[in-house]
């Protein structure tokens, strides 16, 4: 075999930050025309690693070598003058400019003074017809799909002589129909002697596309591996540095009566698109129904509506009995459902209130905290103490701002504060997200221990090892439809994710 | 290290900032001064001994102080739901018109009655006009700043119709009527003979409105919301607190101090409403309320500050004659540098917060 | 009656709308840009002030005129620099401006004039047919910013800053060069509505002078959806308001000042979406 010279070599790099040490002596190369895959968990150091590539990080130590010379990145500016895009996790797109707008903005065709629209149309055209992109020039970003969104990101970076792309976990967003198309897409740009850097923590996804994967962990490089010669399994083990079995002790269910009954609930999202669609299911005591599918796919939505915070278009929920459709957050609370929130910063927490103050959110009106309008802050602080220590939630004291904690004990608070109420039913959305090991079995045992407890846990988590390890019962959410429910036992990776992947009967044809 | 704890006790390291901006804007002063001129340290010599020279001085400046105190307190208590009150201005004119009208037509009732229900007058006026803009807000999304800025222009306009219309006293100074002794708040010149200041029982409803509002925000449930609403809207939602009741309510209480500052003007240190007695309160309270760090104890501090500047600032001209206006330029500078904390931070080189890493 | 309306009133409608044009359009530069404008009457006074004095120096209005450029690009430089390199609160930043703008001003009419009220008289500009030479420049600015901002590539990138600056940064647009530039144009124009006030009608400063007028057209540029053509119409209307109300003083017992309410009331009207929804670039304040 002919030695081939890497387009890209990053040797060496190191990269400090305050508390951690992101990329340790870090040794990273792209072959041209091939897709190689950089995988890890969250905090392993590959977007640190990319975004000293495309220059909105210095390296502290290392060197670069593009084409086989030495460059010194300064700016994104100075990336894509020398051929290196990034298709980031958030698009960088102006919603209300049009598609070629979007693609050639800093880099306009003039005539004179004038911006050309028709050249950049003819040359957006041309440019998508040669990758084999169907879209259309003249549509405003605000009005397309997410997919679409994301080839006009890619187009962005072919529009400006990009022969290296970041592709930084393009499949976050998309629907498995369009993760397929995104691979179609790849495939032609490296046939075109592009290289792809391609950064996921999707094994499947790595094992279908990629040719070589390198795997970091903790900032340093485990490993770099040729997809021939290797398996999920062993790419996994290389990400978490053990045998990853799933190994959640739970006895089996008990479960009694119905407590959530949701029927034929419709709703919509922020943009007035219908996202949840005619969704049935209901919850019984005692068992953990866990809901599987890649994000995007009603699930906040749908999860918005059952904790009040949204009103369905139609449809009802009922919990034991009771009709709360449309009820306020307030009400529903009051009906004791407790709901862990997929975004602790956003939802969960008042970051700049104390830890005591948190602990009584939702609860701070009622005795024993308020007499009328006066908080007793005597028994705030007992009660503080009290969940501090039961839920061991790691802090030199409760009167510290919640902003100072770290994420596990940010969540064991939230946690802490939705439990101790007592509640009839929790929902939890994606309640590991970002936190250690520690830290998700701790979440783990909660929610077993209340579905133990003879409550009803409502699941929703996009790890599926997560939604097969807790759940009793699975259903499957794809494009706002719940597409199947199946006792656990019954489910297998395959099964889940063909159902995640929209195939139910027959596989549809790619558009 | 018991210096560390006193000085944690005292919140000393939150005067780090106020204390640097106003540093920074009396050598901005300084350099003006000298460009003219003038002498700096005479000048600002001056202007401390014009307001604190002697005992009336100080009555003087305390009454410059006091509708400060107020309007400082109305935007701060605005800002600790998130909210920018920028029309104080025109809620306290139209809580001072309010307060006109009851002070000056219901005549015959005795003090027990009246002066209570003239301050109340003026609160509810100014309740009002601070609701609006928090119901458009709170109903149709309408970003405050700019709506409260309109309201201020519509109360400019309806105080001037009001006061050379309906309201005029006989005359030719575009006032209203006097107001009714059983209306009125006692000024420290009617009771004491050495003193001809116009310090009122007003700066008691201002600091005793500063204690009210701090025993709200800190010690009751409606306070709690307010402060979760303004730091997380989205997780006060969630713990099952009305954003939008908090957010008009955040507005009505904040015009009804507007009210106070008003109605102190009108029925306690002019006697009667004259129109353009306001050089700015509320825009000046924004600067109180700014340097303040939005709470009741700095922004009194804060109010004593700028009533010194503005207070001392006319002594400061008779015997420098480095003009009045120069107060106005030291105000200015000191709210550039407050907001603009990275400037200060950067000259007396404070910790910054520590970079997070997702 | 044709002495009330007709020829007259548009003219008068025309000068009145004149600087409200200037300063409307200056301002919705910066705020497409992403910088919230409530400046502009400290901005425009400062233009007021200097014009002055360079005209009472020099003699020369023409040369006035560039010292109202001045007067308004310099308190705008200081607020761009607190609000974008040190990120100040740029409402706060911009109240600030207002209040150094009085202050200034006053300080200034002392140290160079020696009196308190009113500058002594300076040449003022010629008139061109009915109108000063500013009042043809706004109706020209109409037309160059109209196409500046939809039909050439700064353009494009200015309405990319002002609603994803993260988007333009990306592509190698320097953002914050964009909004210094920006914010010191919409400091310029307004400094020439303010030398528009005082030495194009008048040839005098006065203290304050400009009332509110930089507040008219924050409210025209937002009621004009902040698009030149939009401005334009709207300080056409608020101007026509004006002199409307001017007119009917002495014939019809409307009170002035109920006249002087309606472009306040008119914009809270289409800001609260009665009236067709107005809506500010959307990384504005960011």
């Amino acid at each position: 075999m002919r030695p081939v010279e890497p387009v890209l070599q990053m040797e060496n790099i190191t990269k400090r930050f305050p508390a951690v040490v992101a990329n340790d002596d870090v040794s990273f190369d792209l072959l041209p025309g091939e897709i190689h895959a950089l995988v890890g968990e969250n905090g392993a150091g590959k977007s640190t690693l990319m975004n000293i590539l495309f220059g909105i990080l210095t390296p502290d130590s290392g060197k670069i070598k593009y084409k086989s010379e030495q460059v010194k990145i300064e700016s994104p500016n100075h990336a894509i003058k020398i051929g290196i895009g990034m298709v980031h996790q958030h698009f960088k797109l102006v919603p209300p400019l049009t598609i070629t707008e979007n693609i050639v903005l800093g880099s306009e065709p003039k005539a004179g003074l004038t911006f050309d629209k028709a050249k950049a149309y003819s040359e957006v055209s041309a440019l998508a017809k040669q990758y084999g992109f169907n879209i259309d020039p003249k549509a405003k970003v605000a009005d397309i799909s997410v997919g679409m969104q994301q080839r006009v990101e890619i187009l962005k970076t072919l529009y400006r002589g990009a022969q290296v792309i970041i592709l930084d976990e393009p499949t976050a967003v998309l629907t498995p129909q369009e993760t397929r198309e995104m691979f179609v897409i790849m495939r032609s740009l490296v046939a075109q002697n592009k290289s792809i850097v391609f950064i996921t923590h999707k094994l499947n996804e790595v094992m279908e596309t990629a040719n070589r994967a390198t795997v970091m962990r903790r900032g340093k490089i485990v490993g770099t591996v040729n997809i021939s010669e290797t398996s999920t399994a062993q790419l996994a083990e290389m990400m978490v540095g053990r045998q990853v079995l799933l190994d959640i002790k739970k006895g089996s269910a008990k479960p009694g009566e119905n407590v959530l009954n949701v029927v034929s609930i419709f709703a919509n999202d922020d943009r007035k698109l219908k996202a949840v669609k005619n969704v049935t299911f209901d919850v019984r005591e005692g068992e953990i129904l866990g809901i599987a599918g890649v994000e995007g796919n009603g699930q906040n939505e749908l999860v918005e509506v059952l904790t009040g915070l949204r009103k369905p278009t139609s449809g009802h929920v009922f919990l034991s009995g009771k009709e709360i459709t449309g009820r306020s957050a307030r009400v529903i609370k009051d009906e004791k459902v407790g709901y862990i929130p997929e975004d602790r910063h956003k939802r969960g927490l008042e970051l700049d209130f104390s830890i005591s103050e948190n602990l009584i959110l939702g609860v701070h009106s009622k005795p024993p905290f308020a007499k009328g309008i006066v908080i007793d802050y005597d028994q705030v602080a007992k009660y503080a103490d009290t969940l501090i220590e039961k839920y061991d939630i790691r802090t030199p004291s409760a009167e510290v701002k919640a902003n100072s904690l770290s994420g596990g004990n940010q969540q064991k608070t939230v946690l802490a504060r939705e439990l101790e109420v007592d509640p009839i039913l929790l929902v939890a959305s994606q309640p590991t997200r970002g936190l250690d090991i520690g830290a998700i079995e701790f979440v783990h045992t909660q929610i077993i221990k209340q579905r133990d407890a003879g409550k009803a846990v409502l699941l929703i988590s996009a790890e599926l090892q997560e939604i097969m390890g807790l759940s009793d019962r699975i259903a499957v959410m794809y494009e706002g439809n719940i597409v199947a429910v199946l006792d656990a036992k019954d489910a297998t990776e395959e099964k889940l994710g063909l159902l995640m992947a929209g195939v139910f009967d027959a596989p549809k044809e790619a558009t | 290290m018991d210096i560390m704890k006193i000085i944690r006790a005292l919140r000393l390291k939150e005067l780090v900032l106020p204390l640097g901006a106003i540093f920074l804007g009396l050598l901005v002063g300084a350099i003006m001064i000298l460009w003219i001129g003038k002498n700096p340290l005479f000048a600002y010599a001056s202007l401390f001994y014009g307001a604190f020279g002697d005992l009336n001085s100080i009555a003087n400046t305390l009454a410059r102080a006091t509708p400060l105190i107020l309007t400082g307190l109305a935007v701060a208590f605005a800002f600790r739901c998130g909210l920018f009150n920028i029309g104080v201005e025109g809620q306290l004119l139209v809580g001072g018109l309010s307060a006109a009208y009851v002070g000056t037509v219901l005549n015959g009732l005795p003090l027990i009655v009246h002066l209570p229900l003239t301050i109340l007058s003026a609160m509810v006026a100014s309740a009002i006009w601070a609701a609006i803009p928090g119901i458009l807000k709170a109903k149709r999304g309408v970003h405050e700043v700019i709506n409260t800025i309109m309201m201020n222009f519509i109360a400019y306009a309806l105080v001037a119709f009001v006061i050379t219309g309906p309201l005029k006293a006989p005359g030719q100074i575009p006032k209203s009527a006097d107001i009714l002794e059983t209306a009125q708040l006692i000024r420290l010149s009617e009771f004491a003979q050495w003193s001809t200041s116009r310090l009122n029982t007003g700066i008691l409803i201002a600091l005793l409105a500063c204690i009210v509002i701090y025993y709200l925000l800190w010690k009751t449930t409606i306070g709690y919301e307010i402060r979760a609403v303004g730091l997380n809207p989205f997780a006060a939602e969630y713990g099952g607190i009305s954003v939008n009741r908090n957010i008009i309510l955040a507005m009505v209480i904040s015009g009804m101090i507007a009210g106070l500052a008003g109605a102190e003007r009108v029925i306690g240190f002019h006697g009667s409403f004259i129109l353009g007695f306001s050089p700015g309160y509320g825009f000046e309270g924004i600067a109180v309320a700014l340097l303040g760090k939005n709470h009741p104890v700095g922004v009194i501090l804060a109010a004593i500050l700028f009533g010194t500047l503005s207070s001392g600032g006319r002594w400061m001209a008779f015997n420098t004659g480095v003009p009045t206006e120069l107060v106005t330029v030291l105000q200015a500078v000191i709210i550039f540098f407050v907001a603009a904390e990275q400037i200060v931070a950067w000259f007396f080189r404070s910790k910054k917060k520590t970079r997070q890493v997702t | 009656m044709l002495d009330v309306f007709g020829i007259p009133l548009l003219l008068a409608t025309i000068r009145s709308a004149s600087p409200l044009i200037i300063t409307a359009i200056g301002g919705l530069f910066a705020e497409r840009a992403g910088i919230i404008n409530i400046a502009l009457e400290g901005k425009m006074l400062t233009g007021a002030f200097m014009a002055v004095v360079i005209a009472y120096f020099t003699g020369n209005p023409w040369l006035g005129v560039f010292g109202g450029i001045f007067g308004g690009a310099f308190l705008a430089l200081i607020h761009a620099v607190v609000s974008i390199k040190y990120k100040a609160n740029q409402v706060v930043s911009g109240t600030a401006i207002n209040i150094l703008a009085i202050g200034l001003t006053g300080f200034l009419l002392q140290v160079f004039f020696g009196v308190a009220g009113t500058s002594p008289s300076v040449n003022k500009l010629p008139s061109w047919g009915p109108f000063n030479p500013l009042v043809y420049f706004g109706l020209v600015l109409v037309v160059v910013a109209h196409f500046f901002i939809y039909y050439t590539p700064q353009g494009l990138r200015l309405r990319a800053v002002g609603e994803h600056p993260a988007a333009a940064e990306t592509v190698g647009i320097n953002v914050t060069r964009l909004k210094y530039f920006f914010v010191v144009l919409s400091g310029a124009l307004a400094g020439i509505a303010g030398a528009a006030l005082s030495i194009g009608d008048l040839s005098v400063f006065v203290n304050q002078m400009t009332a509110g007028r930089g507040f008219i057209a924050l409210a025209a540029m937002i009621f004009g959806k902040w698009t030149p053509v939009g401005a334009l119409f709207a300080a056409l209307l608020f101007g026509f308001a004006e002199a409307l109300q001017i007119r009917l003083q002495g014939i019809v017992p409307i009170p002035r000042e109920f006249v002087q309410m309606i472009p306040y009331v008119f914009t809270m009207i289409i800001l609260a979406g009665f009236v067709g929804k107005a809506t500010p670039p959307a990384a504005l304040g960011k």
